[in-house]
């Protein structure tokens, strides 16, 4: 479990993140969407720490991290897994040196074992036989399934993704989205999705965080998603005319 | 106050550079692997100019030389002290900032805009250290091979540029070179090497690891990092030389 209290973060004097207090839950799929530009990435990037807030309170299960110096903040770090919107694979590395690299820095592990679990984390995100290629050779789907891959390989608590489907077909968006939720649920982590995808909202959804202008707009799940009455979140949930058209006929 | 800034900033990265590594096997590869990329890959350019340069030196000296009471062999001395002294360390460390510096600051500009440095850090690696440590190591142990190796050369290169075109007999030169020879030129020139190797590999990696945007500002950071390090190579050669000649 996370939760977030109070914080905020400004760029240059400009407000990104006001007063921002969340509680995102162990074992489920915990989405925060919003418009581009409405602080998102800025809450997911300070919520991992790699942008420092302003004020307030992040506690990964009672330990508060905002308070943490350098090696306390790493050390927690191993405790996450992250999916970044561009997939961040090392390009000089193949798929499977990708994988195993957490796994060479931090445990002691032989060879051998390695290279099962790098083989086994590449058949649960359903890629076998590619352990030798590198990322350019990859399309975006497979590039974001090794990304994955890596995410999962240390067993993380906690798992963030920044836009999985961006780029994306919506039938390959949908395939990362039900293996990220899979395994949200096979390994009881705490995953936090960044996204603005409405088809991620109503296939993943079990917690639904929106965020308007830095600010904190509406919580709930994704069937109380289509019956809310907050504007901001209609207003961005039904902007197509598509979604307007099912919502007169809900 | 922006100059100011940036050194502080400098040398926070710097702190984190040189904390303890996550595991020692990891660095001794990537050492190895910096080894090949920034050093061996280097020794071509260093023979190429170094050759040139020498015979240069050599034949510009010997048309410069109209006076006929100062002895011909004094051409050879030059051309040595002339590589040992300067040439070989601070002329040779200008070219590797252009060559290795911009492929520094590109690589890690790189891995910063494809958020690749934030993998790092998210996997709880110190990512300044991962990525700059063995490049400032690699360098710092094997530029002055380098250097070494280009006083050989440039040395030889006087020699053949006197031999092939009858500017000074093969005696002359070869007498000139051994002509009051002074060893402790080579330590001072292998001690500026050590700090070249340094400011080559840590100010174009700073420049990378904190650009902002795109491929663009990856190419601007680049230059910033090259144009700095020439700049304190030759800051730090005025510097060096005062405390170790003087």
């Amino acid at each position: 479990m996370i939760l977030v209290e109070n914080i905020n973060k400004s760029f240059n004097k400009e407000s990104v993140l006001s007063d921002i207090s969340v509680q995102f839950d162990e074992g489920k799929t915990n989405l925060i969407i919003g418009r581009s530009g409405s602080g998102k990435t800025v809450l997911i990037k300070c919520i991992v720490g790699l942008h420092e807030v302003d004020s307030g309170k992040i506690l990964f299960h009672d330990r508060e991290f905002v308070s943490m110096n350098l090696r306390q903040k790493q050390e927690l770090r191993k405790e996450m897994g992250m999916l970044f919107q561009g997939g961040a694979l090392f390009d000089s590395l193949t798929v499977e040196e990708n994988i195993k690299f957490p796994l060479d820095m931090f445990t002691k592990m032989s060879d051998k074992e390695k290279k099962e679990r790098v083989n086994f984390c590449l058949h649960r995100v359903n890629l076998d036989n590619v352990n030798h290629l590198f990322p350019a050779e990859l399309s975006g789907g497979m590039q974001k399934r090794v990304a994955i891959a890596r995410a999962i390989v240390q067993n993380p608590k906690y798992l963030f993704c920044d836009e999985p489907n961006s780029g994306l077909d919506p039938k390959t968006a949908i395939v990362i989205d039900n293996l990220i939720s899979d395994i949200t649920h096979e390994y009881n982590i705490t995953t936090i999705i960044n996204t603005h995808d409405m088809n991620s909202v109503m296939e993943i959804g079990e917690k639904v965080i929106f965020i308007h202008d830095g600010i904190k707009g509406w919580e709930g799940t994704k069937d109380e998603v289509l019956n809310s009455d907050d504007e901001y979140l209609n207003d961005f949930v039904f902007a197509s005319n598509l979604a307007k058209k099912i919502k007169d006929n809900l | 106050m922006k100059i100011i800034e940036q050194v502080g900033r400098y040398f926070i990265l710097m702190g984190r550079v040189f904390s303890k590594p996550e595991k020692g096997k990891i660095y001794y590869k990537q050492v190895l692997k910096e080894i090949e990329s920034l050093g061996i890959n280097s020794i071509g350019i260093v023979i190429i100019i170094s050759i040139f340069m020498g015979a240069v030196i050599t034949l510009q000296t010997r048309y410069n030389l109209e006076n006929p009471l100062i002895p011909l062999y004094l051409i050879g001395l030059t051309a040595r002290d002339s590589m040992l002294l300067e040439f070989s360390s601070t002329i040779v460390g200008l070219i590797l900032a252009g060559k290795v510096g911009s492929n520094i600051a590109s690589e890690i500009g790189h891995m910063r805009i494809t958020e690749q440095i934030d993998a790092l850090e998210i996997m709880g690696v110190n990512s300044a250290s991962y990525l700059v440590l063995p490049k400032v190591i690699a360098a710092v142990i094997f530029n002055p091979l380098l250097t070494l190796i280009s006083m050989f050369v440039g040395i030889f290169g006087g020699w053949a540029a006197s031999v092939i075109t009858g500017a000074l007999s093969s005696v002359d030169y070869i007498y000139g070179i051994q002509y009051w020879f002074i060893p402790y030129y080579i330590t001072y020139s292998l001690v500026k090497t050590v700090v070249f190797a340094i400011i080559i590999t840590s100010v174009p990696a700073f420049f990378g690891y904190y650009v902002k945007g795109g491929a663009l500002e990856v190419g601007r950071s680049s230059t910033k990092g090259v144009v700095t390090s020439s700049i304190l190579i030759l800051l730090f050669n005025v510097i060096l030389t005062q405390l170790l000649l003087a």
